[in-house]
């Protein structure tokens, strides 16, 4: 990133070895500055040009990965301050913090919802994703009880947290094999907990309570040639940590910052106790880059509302949001229920099937595929027409499910009734139905009464 | 280690509103810089945090019980509700929603609503907003009636579209009140309709603009992102046009969402019903916040207390 194909091939031994596979060094270097190709495959370029080219090609923030496998979780690697400039990529870790100060009932009550929870929407499974585990007791032993729990339950990330060097590097020892995260890394300790990291592969999160001083611990991490690390900017309140994480993303993408080049870890847990505000914190934090925000509670009224905002504000803005084709059963329908046909733009499907459910009439509703457009977008764009929808309604399935050949169709398209009419054929009627969703729960009474 | 903290520059100001008259007024707007960004502009008003007031009972039948509590001993009748919102739960200004004006539904006439806009205003030491049912022909026979009858008290009348922000500005004009316009998420038609107004002989001054509210789950990232591109269009590049304070009704979008309102008998995995809706509104609201709103509407009491405090804790 940054360097040009000239500027790389400057770098390169420029002899057209031709051993890369291409036909010059130049041709080379153009593919490296659009990212085509990978520097290992020029067996002759020089460490200094290699190390040069390693730093200049880092992305400004780095990504981090905690958890194993398919319980795996990524954050960082943003490039944009604002989502309209480009999708924000990786979205941030919704963690849970368990200390030996807990009762093991509230732990297992927390690692249930930190193992089993999920909820599904617009196709896609949210589920909170690390623990953080905090020796807020300061005792070894009873941290390592904790630390040693958690690990063999889960395969999602954790972080431990203590502040006695020799109990994280226990804690550590007892996470081997894992992909594990410790802190506090300060000032103080920076340079031993550093070389444990590297030693035993696990991601520091630097602490600071400045900028300064987390900017001179992430320097050094830089130095020891790691390449994941988080940031956690102090446990102060909502707006410093507001602050800083705006601060932390313009170092960072702004002026290629490379000691703030993490993402960061936010603790709206140790703002207020208050259940309800303390989401909303961990709310605000996910929209102003919090790569991990910690809550105390993964009670589902909690992580639901914040699983829904970290999916919106992390959904590419370019793309809409789409379901999948096929036929939803509303409020349990049956052979007589009424039948629906809308798109599969997810926010009419969000509005269609809310203002359904709200209406208690069981009700089929099939979503055509239109490539994510609205009704009236699709329409124009002649996705959403008579002689698509037809062959749709026919292949769908509907026919086998209700012993009626009624269909209604969104009001915004009344025009096409007459043509849709005729592609479906005898013994179909089409319905004409409501201009707006928030009408549909009087339509459908209207039309179940009759 | 030497760390310079890198700030922007900014070519704008949002323009400031006062709403309310005499001892009632508050002012909003007169930003110079993108939302939370303190540390590199003036924010010389907070955001207020308004309470909705519903003109009828019988718009509320469907509500979630979590809403309908707080609000049980004074729903039917709305200056006792207005009252109880400023003096009990904090609200900073009341929005009478006359829902029940809606040709659709119970179609409460244009003066009997304008009446009881007065009395609201009338009984409250707040700024009123009143809002229409969102149906154009009626909005602006019902906000004109309005207007006139509460001439002079610098109410916020709304909200005016494209297909009647004629008569609503033209009666804001002339009994001097403060307007909402409402476009469909995009800054292009919000700019449009600021233009159209101004035309009118509507001053900036007298304009608030309402993006169009998604709630969370339903198109907010929409709303948010358009809000963040208004703001940078009136601070990055100066356009006096896009210069006008945000004002969000975030609690009908949220509270009509059915994961805010459904049982726990209906979606056990859902968790408890009232905290689950509450932190629909909140978190919705603190997205819009964030994105720069400077009136949010908001429904529950506790929704106002979370959104009251972190707006004292940003602004501090």
């Amino acid at each position: 990133m940054g360097l040009t194909g000239i500027q790389i091939y400057k770098l390169l031994p420029q002899t057209n070895c031709k051993e890369c596979g291409d036909p010059t060094c130049l041709a080379f270097a153009m593919k490296l500055a659009a990212g085509k190709a990978e520097l290992d495959k020029c067996p002759y370029v020089s460490e200094e040009s290699k190390a040069k080219l390693s730093e200049a090609s880092a992305p400004p923030i780095r990504d981090v990965t905690l958890g194993q496998g398919d319980a795996a979780w990524k954050v960082g690697g943003e490039t944009v301050k604002y989502r309209h400039e480009k999708t924000f990529v990786n979205p941030t870790a919704i963690v849970v913090a368990l200390s030996n100060e807990q009762s093991a009932d509230d732990v297992d009550t927390q690692l249930k919802y930190l193992n089993e929870q999920s909820f599904e929407r617009v196709g896609k499974i949210l589920a909170p994703n690390w623990a953080f585990l905090w020796d807020q007791k300061k005792d070894q032993a009873s941290f390592l009880d904790l630390v040693k729990k958690v690990g063999g339950a889960t395969e999602k990330g954790i972080i431990v947290s203590s502040e006695d060097v020799a109990t994280l590097k226990a804690a550590a020892e007892a996470l081997k094999g894992k992909k594990f995260a410790i802190h506090p890394v300060t000032k103080d300790n920076a340079d031993d907990l550093i070389a444990f990291a590297k030693e035993v592969g696990a991601v520091p999160v630097a602490q600071g309570d400045t900028l300064e001083d987390l900017a001179a611990v992430g320097e050094k991490i830089v130095a020891a040639g790691l390449k994941e690390a988080l940031l956690d900017t102090g446990w102060k309140g909502i707006r410093e940590t507001v602050t800083a994480n705006i601060a932390i993303r313009r170092a960072a993408l702004d002026k290629k910052f490379r000691p703030l080049g993490f993402p960061t870890i936010a603790f709206p847990c140790a703002m207020t106790q208050d259940v309800e505000l303390q989401a909303t914190y961990a709310a605000l934090l996910i929209d102003k880059y919090a790569g991990a925000v910690v809550v105390s509670t993964l009670d589902p009224a909690v992580t639901y509302p914040l699983l829904v905002n970290r999916l919106n504000i992390y959904t590419d803005p370019q793309r809409p949001m789409t379901m999948d084709q096929g036929i939803y059963e509303i409020n349990n329908p049956g052979p007589d229920s009424p039948v629906i046909v809308t798109t599969n733009f997810a926010l009419t499907y969000f509005v269609v099937s809310a203002e359904v459910e709200a209406s208690r009439v069981p009700t089929w509703l099939l979503i055509m595929d239109t490539e994510g457009m609205s009704v009236l977008t699709a329409w124009s764009a002649g996705k959403f027409v008579a002689d698509a929808i037809a062959p749709f309604v026919k292949k769908s399935g509907i026919t086998e499910k209700v012993n009626h050949r009624k269909l209604i169709i969104p009001g915004y398209v009344a025009q096409i009734s007459g043509e849709l009419q005729e592609e479906l054929g005898e013994g179909w009627e089409v319905v004409i139905g409501t201009r707006e969703a928030a009408d549909i729960p009087k339509f459908l009474k209207d039309y179940v009464g009759q | 280690m030497a760390f310079e903290f890198p700030k922007d520059k900014y070519n704008g100001k949002i323009v400031e509103v006062t709403i309310g008259a005499g001892d009632k007024a508050r002012t909003v707007g007169g930003e110079t810089a993108m939302p939370l960004c303190n540390f590199e502009g003036e924010f010389p008003n907070r955001p207020l945090v308004a309470m909705e007031v519903y003109d009828k009972a019988e718009v509320c039948e469907t509500w979630a019980p979590a809403c309908k509590e707080p609000f049980a001993d004074v729903m039917g009748d709305a200056v006792a509700w207005a009252k109880k919102c400023v003096e009990e739960f904090g609200a900073e200004a009341i929005c009478l929603q006359l829902a029940s004006t809606d040709p659709n539904g119970m179609n409460t006439p244009a003066e009997e609503a304008a009446e009881l806009a007065k009395k609201v205003a009338e009984a409250i030491p707040v700024p009123l907003i009143v809002w229409g049912c969102e149906n154009d022909e009626k909005d602006a026979e019902t906000l004109a009636k309005v207007a006139e009858v509460c001439a002079g008290m610098n109410l916020v009348i709304g909200p005016a579209k494209e297909g009647n922000y004629k008569k609503i500005g033209g009666a804001a004009i002339g009994y001097d009140h403060v307007v909402v316009q409402q476009t469909p998420i995009d800054v292009n038609m919000a700019k449009q309709l600021n233009i159209l107004l101004n035309n009118l002989g509507v001053p900036m001054t007298k304009i608030l603009m309402d993006p169009q509210m998604g709630a969370l789950g339903y198109g907010i990232e929409y709303c948010y992102t358009v809000m963040e591109r208004d703001r940078l269009t009136g601070l990055k590049q100066g356009d006096e046009k896009m210069q006008s304070p945000l004002i969000l009704d975030v609690g009908k979008y949220t509270w009509k969402t059915k994961e805010a309102s459904v049982s726990v008998d209906e979606e056990p995995a859902w968790g408890e019903a009232k905290v689950r809706g509450v932190l629909w509104e909140t978190v919705s609201a603190v997205d819009v916040l964030a994105a720069g709103a400077d009136i949010l509407i908001l429904r529950h009491p506790d929704s106002v207390r979370i959104l009251k405090k972190i707006i004292d804790e940003l602004m501090a």
